[in-house]
């Protein structure tokens, strides 16, 4: 059973990526991505980190992709008849030339990564608990936190100061 | 799992969504007559003895009108739209422990569970005003994403203190450490969620993502029959949401003397339930820039320095 849920969230994530680029509304666009980012949630869930789907789902669907939405509304974007083909041109083989030599490299790493490591207890998933991962972030990894958290101050003060531009 | 555990499972499911479906109806007829009381009218009492089939009445009236997609809308979002705001309330439910030993799912990450299906919610105003093409319902389902953006922040914040007080995010432990209610410790934490919630619900001080004197009826302007039902239905399961969440993290769930617990979590929920109905009568509607100052300079500072006190008091007297 949960095998055929972790099937069925693989293949709706997978489709309703690829439905990004087809879709001619902008709306819809986003709608997809937000049911693919919902479905990747339910496969880390089901492979034993549900910290990690709980905040997929509140901050890419429920934070990030609202400001998305928001702005769109915002902008009130809707299909311009005349140009409705423009999304179409990623269709065309060509212009995926560069995006599939990307993808061959990172499934290589990846590829490289996986023969080093002994592989053997895959089918047995340990769940890792939220207070895991909280000792892991606030043990060994302190220093990226506290470094991300920085990072994320300085974007806050330079948007805060790019609004305040144009009214001076 | 075997079969007749998946059987049991989704009987018990369906029960659940039965009884929910059934108290949300009744919440529509409390909240009239309730409203009724206080201003000194009578409130719906034909259908019925004491108007108690007049919900019965409504959803049937709602049923058998016409199913009416307005041609200028968005047909895909907007069928979609209305069924996500209960959908999302009531799957929210399947973490809350009535009582010792009756609840659903115990999930070791309930609390941010319920706090991400709660941010999800918003998308059934946002689309639902965006697919219906009308200015009303776009500006409605944008005051209703701006505000839930505001409101959620705090109230996540707050919540952090009952995780640090109870050491978990599992709704039923939480209970479990409350031998002192919560809201003894947290009191900042509880007014804070109180609010927030209401403002998450759209309930009247709050409500301006419909406010009906100057957007007509905000998102749902447009929709009209079962859709508008599945709206409204989404509110009060909302408001029973936010009621039940507040008994569970603050008011100490089922612990009391003398009475069973599931008695005592109803009685909790109750009294809030009722809080809200008199804050509906009592308070008038915010300006929406007011709404917007309030959300993000008292109720996020407010948020952070309960936090912080919170914390430091947590690091130097609790042990473990």
């Amino acid at each position: 059973m949960y095998e055929f849920i972790f099937y069925c969230s693989s293949v709706v994530a997978v489709v309703a990526a690829g439905a990004i680029l087809v879709v001619r509304q902008p709306v819809h666009a986003v709608l997809y991505l937000i049911v693919s980012l919902l479905a990747l949630a339910l496969l880390f869930f089901l492979l034993g980190a549900p910290l990690l789907a709980a905040f997929q789902v509140m901050l890419y669907a429920g934070a990030i992709m609202v400001l998305f939405l928001f702005m769109m509304m915002v902008m009130n974007l809707r299909i311009e008849r005349n140009r409705s083909l423009r999304n179409r041109s990623l269709l065309r083989p060509a212009s995926w030339g560069g995006i599939a030599l990307l993808a061959l490299l990172l499934w290589l790493i990846l590829l490289l990564l996986f023969s080093r490591s002994s592989f053997n207890e895959i089918d047995s998933i340990t769940v890792i608990g939220p207070t895991a991962v909280g000792n892991a972030l606030f043990g060994p990894y302190l220093m990226m936190v506290e470094a991300a958290a920085i990072l994320l101050l300085a974007a806050l003060v330079a948007a805060l100061y790019l609004s305040q531009r144009g009214k001076r | 799992m075997s079969f007749t555990q998946w059987l049991l499972t989704f009987a018990s499911m369906g029960l659940v969504l039965l009884g929910l479906l059934l108290i949300g109806a009744l919440l529509s007829y409390g909240e009239r007559r309730i409203l009724a009381l206080l201003q000194d009218r009578i409130g719906p009492n034909r259908a019925g003895p004491f108007g108690l089939l007049q919900p019965v009445a409504d959803i049937l009236k709602l049923i058998s009108k016409e199913d009416f997609i307005p041609p200028f809308a968005d047909r895909m979002v907007y069928t979609v739209a209305p069924v996500i705001v209960p959908m999302t309330v009531l799957m929210s439910f399947a973490v809350v422990p009535i009582s010792e030993d009756e609840w659903l799912a115990d999930l070791n990450v309930a609390l941010l569970y319920v706090l991400a299906l709660s941010s999800l919610r918003v998308y059934g105003l946002m689309l639902g005003g965006w697919a219906s093409n009308s200015k009303y319902s776009l500006l409605g389902g944008l005051r209703s994403a701006a505000q839930m953006i505001s409101y959620e922040l705090p109230m996540g914040l707050a919540l952090v203190g009952i995780v640090i007080l109870s050491g978990s995010f599992s709704l039923r432990e939480i209970v479990a450490a409350q031998e002192l209610p919560f809201i003894v410790l947290q009191p900042l934490g509880f007014i804070i969620f109180l609010v927030c919630g209401i403002a998450e619900t759209n309930r009247l001080p709050f409500d301006l993502p419909e406010a009906e004197n100057e957007l007509a009826a905000g998102y749902n302007t447009e929709y009209g029959g079962i859709r508008f039902a599945f709206f409204y239905l989404g509110e009060y399961l909302g408001l029973l949401l936010i009621a039940a969440l507040a008994t569970v993290l603050f008011l100490g769930g089922w612990h009391g003397p003398w009475l069973p617990g599931v008695v005592w979590f109803s009685l909790k929920t109750l009294v809030l339930i009722l809080l809200f109905f008199w804050l509906r009568t009592s308070l008038p509607r915010l300006r929406y820039d007011q709404l917007m100052a309030f959300g993000w300079k008292w109720m996020l500072p407010a948020a952070l320095l309960n936090l912080l006190v919170t914390a430091v008091l947590g690091l130097f007297w609790m042990e473990g």
